[in-house]
């Protein structure tokens, strides 16, 4: 009964173990792996742990407030250091250990030559409204 | 329309299709159909039975739906014919439902859902939004919850521990939208009070109400936490205040103590002082030895080292604290750190006047916090200190 959020990286985690990008995987391997990442997230529905996720596009732009009548400032000089959010999915479990057995399941889905990525995912717990009892 | 009535009607009569033998699944479905349709035909002429109209309802409900299959029409037939309810006393009915939603075959999470579903009558909606998870996740929760108890047989009475840690999971999740799940907790708490006479029921609707009786004290209206030494006192609510202790003393005369009853008891000392410096702390920390030897966690021994740091000064509470695992002083043995083990940790340091430490380790424990309303609460305890140091 704690959230939480797995985050997959394009860029900004450490490499993965099965380290190929995925354009120069085959169709098929590209369809072997979202077919795993669509199978988890059903597994989970039924299992009632699902509470929501989605892929995002690779390119965003970092945005900046730039002072008053003036548009935003978009992006800067650290366009090679930014962290790049593959995709999200927030899980509602009811252990850490849960939600890190569900993590490794999905760093599990298969990559080029149908071997498990090994990528890192990064998991971060959701911050909560306090319990009743805390004193 | 009185929706809480309805939901108090709920349990008698889910319990009694099912003890006339519809499947428990079918029989929870059915009265659901049957609190819709009490919704719809109510307002225009209530009846002057409404518990007998919602078994009628949902009894025929229930032989609808299991029509079509033939074996069950025989059972059905069989039932008609049987109109009379058996031997067994009502109360035992609901208590049974108790028991097979806290079945310990459930995770702690469908132990809940099944819970506020099946005895508390919310809708699966309701528990959704509670839970702040879509309505489809909460529907398959409760509906595996469902399959998961549908084989169990209840000839052996429960443990009512395991039905007191559900209704205790319920009461601390808080409250969000809707539905208020502290008083839907005290609401089956309650409930369950009025039909098992045991010292730990009592022992947990007690404690639930003395926390409860403080709640509106507990946070300012933008939401910041207020700690338990600041809050103000005339915003406790006396009438909880009072019923909690007369359930508790009542409870504790029996003697036979049991972990509820010790928190509530610890409960009722910080609600008995008139000030926070009026707190009996050297009781308290009596209180903590029981609960440690009742049962054993790093948390409360945290909680231990705060009394006894109350009780004996702040010198004390860090000699407490350091006990709490030899090995490694912020782990629970499990690799995680003992939760507000640094929150702690850094009050005692700023009352023993080590303030550098004390912001240090406030800051780490806002960096653990679970939730927001607390790390806002340590982030600014710590830029106190660095403020008052930088002075």
């Amino acid at each position: 009964m704690a959230k939480y959020l797995l985050l997959k990286h394009y860029r900004g985690a450490p490499a993965a173990v099965n380290d190929v990008p995925m354009d120069r995987w085959t169709p098929e391997e590209i369809s072997a792996h979202v077919q795993y990442m669509n199978d988890f997230a059903a597994r989970l529905e039924k299992t009632g742990e699902f509470v929501d996720g989605q892929a995002l596009a690779p390119e965003g732009s970092w945005v900046r407030y730039d002072g008053e009548g003036r548009p935003p400032v978009t992006d800067g000089p650290f366009a090679e250091t930014k962290d790049l959010i593959a995709g999200w999915m927030v899980i509602d479990v009811d252990s850490h250990e849960r939600a890190v057995e569900l993590a490794g399941e999905l760093s599990a889905a298969p990559g080029a030559g149908g071997k498990p990525i090994h990528e890192w995912l990064e998991l971060r717990p959701f911050l909560t409204a306090p319990p009743t009892i805390t004193e | 329309m009185d929706e809480a009535l309805l939901r108090s009607l709920t349990l008698g009569v889910l319990a009694l299709l099912v003890r006339r033998g519809a499947d428990f699944a079918a029989a929870e479905d059915a009265v659901q159909d049957a609190l819709v349709e009490a919704l719809r035909v109510w307002p225009a002429g209530p009846p002057r039975d409404p518990k007998g109209w919602l078994v009628t309802v949902a009894w025929r409900r229930f032989l609808d739906a299991t029509r079509a299959d033939a074996a069950r029409r025989r059972r059905e037939v069989r039932f008609d014919e049987e109109p009379t309810p058996g031997p067994a006393p009502a109360v035992d009915d609901t208590l049974r439902l108790y028991f097979l939603c806290a079945h310990p075959s459930l995770t702690p999470s469908s132990a809940v859902a099944l819970t506020l579903r099946a005895v508390g009558g919310l809708t699966t909606r309701q528990i959704a939004q509670a839970y702040l998870v879509p309505e489809a996740t909460m529907a398959q929760r409760i509906s595996r919850a469902k399959r998961t108890v549908s084989g169990v047989r209840l000839d052996q009475p429960g443990d009512v521990a395991t039905v007191l840690r559900v209704l205790y999971l319920v009461f601390n999740e808080g409250y969000s939208g809707d539905v208020d799940l502290a008083a839907e907790a005290i609401r089956l708490t309650r409930q369950l009070a009025a039909q098992v006479d045991h010292p730990e029921v009592a022992g947990l609707l007690a404690l639930m109400l003395l926390h409860h009786a403080r709640r509106a004290a507990r946070t300012t209206p933008d939401g910041s936490l207020v700690p338990l030494a600041d809050q103000d006192r005339g915003r406790w609510d006396t009438g909880l205040i009072a019923e909690g202790v007369g359930i508790l003393q009542a409870a504790l005369a029996r003697d036979r103590l049991g972990e509820f009853q010790a928190q509530a008891a610890i409960a009722a000392l910080h609600a008995d002082a008139p000030t926070a410096e009026e707190t009996d702390w050297v009781q308290i920390v009596e209180w903590y030895d029981e609960l440690a030897r009742l049962t054993d966690s790093p948390v409360i021994r945290l909680n231990r080292a705060v009394a006894v740091g109350e009780a004996d000064g702040p010198r004390a509470g860090l000699a407490a604290l350091a006990e709490l695992d030899d090995s490694s002083p912020r782990s629970s043995g499990k690799g995680y750190p003992v939760p507000r083990y640094a929150a702690v940790a850094a009050y005692l340091h700023e009352r023993d006047g080590d303030l550098a430490t004390a912001a240090q380790l406030y800051a780490e424990a806002a960096r653990q916090a679970p939730n927001l309303a607390e790390r806002d609460h340590l982030t600014r305890q710590a830029a106190r200190l660095n403020a008052a140091r930088r002075r």
